[in-house]
């Protein structure tokens, strides 16, 4: 498998993103913004971080690129696109995804290990998760609270596009197993084809024991299956 | 033309004397630009005119120290051609004036110090102490801080992975943030500031050069008065995505063959760093300024001179790379420029529109900037005040109680979850613990651990003590997770110099300091000093902040203050006396203030810290977590909060004895859990070492002590929890 990792001025999870796919031996190439071409790849991989600091609304900057036009071209052909964090926050900029991604509702950055349901395991990002299985990924973001109009999260909800949700140790999805305010708990959505993802959760830092668990892992080896 | 007069100078923060001095040293009255750069260069923060004295009596040496003091940060040997690279800086004034801005700076610049090395930072660390948490301030310059370290640390990428946060009303009007930073580099890919080679051009790169900052380095060198408020315009503005940027772009560069040297510019910006390149290589160097990237029209010389514009570098490169490199910071879009080149006058000589508007001898500035022997007194250690016998009377179960929701004591994960602890996906041990620990990138085996510490309590009793501690506590945090100690980078927080009995507590600090560091063959490889922190003329408690840093070789041994089984034995390692004058019951719980700091014998210190190291090196211990503040008792709470693992013990004491075998605060002291089948290995270690050790109980799965004291377990972690939360709710 082959992936590309698109690297913004200012993105600061692209290099952890890449240990990680080739951890699974999934083959990656970091990609310039400015570039007009991107090289064939079966994934492409809108890093976690900032871009361009994120002083204008999160990831904005990021959507207009030059290299977004071929990113776009990916996804429309039907190759997987993945966007964590700043990822997420740039596909819901580009339209990609639905909704968008409000400042935490406490108005401060979350960096911590949070609980989440697997909502839909029948994408090709999370079937090698159980359905409705609970597991533990880190979040690290100040604008990860999901918001949509009641329309589109009817849709969200009918299509089977949400796959993430935030939950407590006893599987409860509740306000106080919320940790940012998102609508529903969301913590992940998918497009209607089923090719693109945006999740806050960083599945890149939990791929090994030793940095506090392996729950991410599941990412990966759904994409390799 | 603005006339210069002692008035003036007088108003840039200089003497009668020392403007004076410069009249001689330059043989003619220096004109106004001149002016602000000696006030620049010779401000205590540039000059450190009250500490050199006494800094240079530090030890800062031993095998593994690469580079010591005098560079924008030390460098020490972790093995295999890889180096670490660290130091810890003050941006205390700043952050009173504006939180945010002055936390988030402060992280800036001690980054820049560390990459200007050509060191890739894995990891940032701070100390942060604010006033009583009722002072009307306090909330607000917490959140503000917390918010501001977290947003530069975030944006950058770099994680966030330990530090301190204290309250004490000595604080109330000046708050300390002490922000360090380690990098990891290349042995042979180190890049210092020592600028040489006349005709080398000087080039400026980053972002450009506005109005901030200018006299802040003088204001970080003046006590606050009612008026501090005023000086909002000094504080800088930080722009994370500009140092990202200029951090990677820096990098590139310096994997070409285009770097003769190169200096960030920190405080007194353009001025301390053309100077101290060109001091460093007893070179001149002639700077154009019409060819500084302005962000603002009109800007004068003097302005150019001393703003303190933050993500700025200065560069001298090899004759003819030029190209090469600007392609590099175009990449990125930053400012590059040529604004001069290095000459043999060995003056500081300034252009602008065609003028000379400075032309004065570096020696001038930089070597005979003044050095003060400053007058000092003595502190002696004070007297044992007896008030043991007023703690007889205390309820006990209240009183832990008490101890785990004081805000010293609360947990702090409300503070350091909103920082990016993870970025860079090498922290392996979170904050929280006694020491952060860091694997090395790309090596599965290795890892720093880093650790900050101070106990300002026991420096205002007795700086030497005091002193003496804050090394050995940053030395015991590293030993606990496993680490072997290298080094230490030192952030000194005093009031005014000026006072004798401050500056005896400076000498006696920096006393106990250089004993311990002697003993325990632990070298200050960098540092700062911040002095002034006094507003209308009450000092805070003397804080020496240091930041240690050691070397863990084999990662998979690393331990952590977690209980991990229940039925285990807990021993406490080193000896306890029960001294609890200056102990968190009396002096936070209590409010007794009065007494000496418990006393430290560096050859227990040595010895007992070797053991843990080779108990964790061959397996023995299943968890560690050393005895610091609030004593026994908080660290076996701690360690249960952390795992949910109860425990049972037997003190065999009453009373007043009781108490003092909790609550002491004796030091050299480590807690460990040891399972069944290691537990006469355990024994026989310690024996063969001459260590003291004993043992008090068993890992269980309630708390109880003698059967008379017993918590629920998740009581006690909701008290610990819950402090910062509702403090800022």
């Amino acid at each position: 498998m082959k992936a590309n990792v698109i690297v913004f001025p200012g993105s600061n999870c692209d290099r952890d993103i890449k240990v990680a796919l080739e951890k699974f031996q999934i083959h990656t190439t970091m990609v310039w913004h400015q570039e007009k071409v991107m090289p064939n790849s079966d994934l492409v991989v809108l890093p976690g971080g900032f871009s361009y600091g994120d002083y204008l609304r999160c990831g904005s900057m990021a959507s207009k690129s030059t290299i977004m036009n071929e990113v776009i071209k990916h996804a429309d052909k039907g190759g997987y696109l993945i966007g964590i964090c700043n990822g997420f926050q740039i596909l819901t900029e580009t339209g990609l995804l639905p909704g968008a991604l409000l400042r935490n509702k406490k108005l401060k950055f979350i960096c911590k290990y949070v609980n989440l349901l697997i909502e839909n395991n029948s994408t090709p990002f999370t079937s090698k998760y159980k359905k409705n299985a609970k597991i533990k990924i880190p979040i690290a973001h100040n604008e990860g609270n999901y918001f949509a109009d009641e329309k589109t999260l009817y849709n969200l909800q009918n299509n089977e596009q949400i796959v993430l949700k935030y939950c407590d140790e006893n599987f409860n999805i509740n306000d106080e197993s919320n940790p940012n305010g998102s609508c529903l708990n969301i913590a992940g959505i998918i497009n209607k084809n089923k090719n693109v993802i945006g999740m806050m959760p960083h599945p890149e830092r939990c791929v090994e024991d030793i940095l506090g668990g392996t729950d991410g892992s599941g990412i990966f080896q759904s994409l390799l299956s | 033309m603005i006339e210069v007069n002692l008035d003036l100078a007088v108003q840039h923060g200089l003497t009668s004397e020392e403007y004076e001095k410069i009249k001689i040293l330059i043989g003619r009255k220096p004109n106004f630009t001149e002016l602000g750069i000696f006030s620049a260069m010779w401000n205590e923060h540039c000059s450190y005119k009250s500490s050199r004295v006494w800094l240079g009596t530090l030890p800062t040496k031993n095998k593994r120290v690469i580079q010591g003091p005098g560079e924008n940060a030390g460098v020490i040997d972790i093995d295999d051609d890889d180096v670490a690279i660290f130091k810890i800086e003050s941006h205390n004034h700043p952050s009173f004036i504006e939180p945010y801005q002055g936390a988030a700076t402060g992280v800036g610049g001690i980054l820049r110090d560390v990459f200007t090395m050509g060191a890739r930072p894995i990891a940032n660390l701070n100390a942060i102490r604010f006033g009583s948490p009722d002072h009307p301030k306090t909330k607000h310059l917490l959140n503000g801080v917390v918010a501001g370290i977290a947003g530069y640390g975030n944006c950058i990428g770099v994680p966030t992975v330990g530090g301190e946060v204290e309250f004490d009303s000595c604080y109330d009007g000046n708050i300390l943030v002490n922000a360090m930073n380690i990098g990891l580099a290349k042995k042979d890919k180190v890049f210092y500031s020592i600028a040489s080679g006349v005709g080398n051009p000087v080039i400026y790169v980053g972002s450009k050069t506005g109005r901030d900052g200018i006299h802040g380095a003088s204001m970080a060198s003046q006590e606050f008065d009612l008026d501090s408020e005023s000086k909002k315009p000094t504080v800088q503005v930080g722009d994370p995505f500009a140092e990202k940027l200029l951090l990677e772009a820096c990098l590139e560069l310096m994997q070409t063959d285009t770097i003769v040297s190169i200096q960030d510019m920190g405080a007194a910006g353009l001025t301390s760093s053309s100077v101290e390149m060109a001091s460093k290589g007893n070179i001149g160097i002639e700077l154009d300024l019409n060819k500084v990237p302005c962000r603002e029209t009109g800007m004068t010389p003097y302005e150019m001179m001393l703003s303190e514009s933050q993500e700025r570098m200065l560069i001298v490169l090899k004759t003819g790379k030029e190209k090469e490199a600007e392609k590099i910071f175009k990449k990125w879009d930053l400012d590059f420029s040529v604004i001069g080149i290095l000459t043999d006058s060995k003056n500081l000589t300034l252009k602008y529109d065609n003028k000379t508007v400075c032309d004065i001898p570096i020696s001038a500035l930089a070597d005979e900037a003044p050095k003060y022997e400053r007058e000092w007194v003595e502190i002696k250690k004070p007297e044992y005040s007896g008030l043991e016998k007023k703690l007889d009377k205390i309820n006990l179960e209240q009183t832990i109680k008490n101890l785990l929701s004081h805000p010293n004591q609360a947990d702090k994960s409300w503070v350091w979850e909103q920082y990016d602890h993870m970025v860079m996906c090498d922290t392996v041990e979170f904050p929280g613990g006694d020491a952060a620990v860091i694997r090395i990138h790309g090596n599965n085996k290795k890892a720093i651990a880093a650790s900050v510490d101070c106990t300002p309590r026991y420096c205002n009793s007795h700086p030497y003590t005091g002193g003496m501690q804050a090394v050995c506590e940053t030395f015991r945090n590293l030993c606990a997770v496993g680490a072997e100690p290298i080094a230490i980078t030192n952030c000194l927080n005093f009031g005014n110099p000026e006072k004798p009995e401050i500056m005896g507590q400076f000498v006696g600090v920096i006393k106990g300091m250089t004993e311990a560091c002697k003993k325990l063959n632990y070298p200050v490889i960098s540092g700062n000093v911040s002095l002034y922190n006094e507003t209308n003329g009450v000092g805070i408690n003397p804080t020496p902040t240091i930041g240690g840093v050691g070397l863990i070789k084999d990662i998979s041994k690393v331990k952590n203050l977690k209980f991990k089984n229940k039925d285990n034995n807990i021993y406490v390692v080193g000896k306890t006396i029960g001294h609890l004058e200056q102990s968190v019951l009396c002096y936070d719980l209590l409010h007794l203030k009065k007494g000496p700091p418990p006393s430290i014998d560096l050859n227990d210190e040595l010895k007992n810290g070797k053991a843990i190291r080779s108990l964790i090196n061959e397996n023995l211990i299943d968890s560690c977590h050393d005895i610091s503040s609030g004593g026994l008792i908080l660290c076996l709470l701690e360690m249960s909060i952390a795992s949910q693992i109860g425990f049972k013990i037997n003190t065999n004491k009453k009373s007043l004895d009781r108490i003092k075998f909790l609550f002491s605060e004796d030091q050299s002291r480590y807690i460990v859990e040891v399972n069944d089948q290691n537990k006469n290995s355990f024994e026989n270690v310690l024996s063969d070492l001459n260590v003291f050790f004993e043992n008090i109980g068993k890992t269980s799965e309630k708390i109880n002590i003698d059967n008379d004291l017993k918590f629920n377990l998740q009581e006690l972690s909701k008290l610990n929890k819950e402090w910062f939360y509702k403090y800022n709710n």
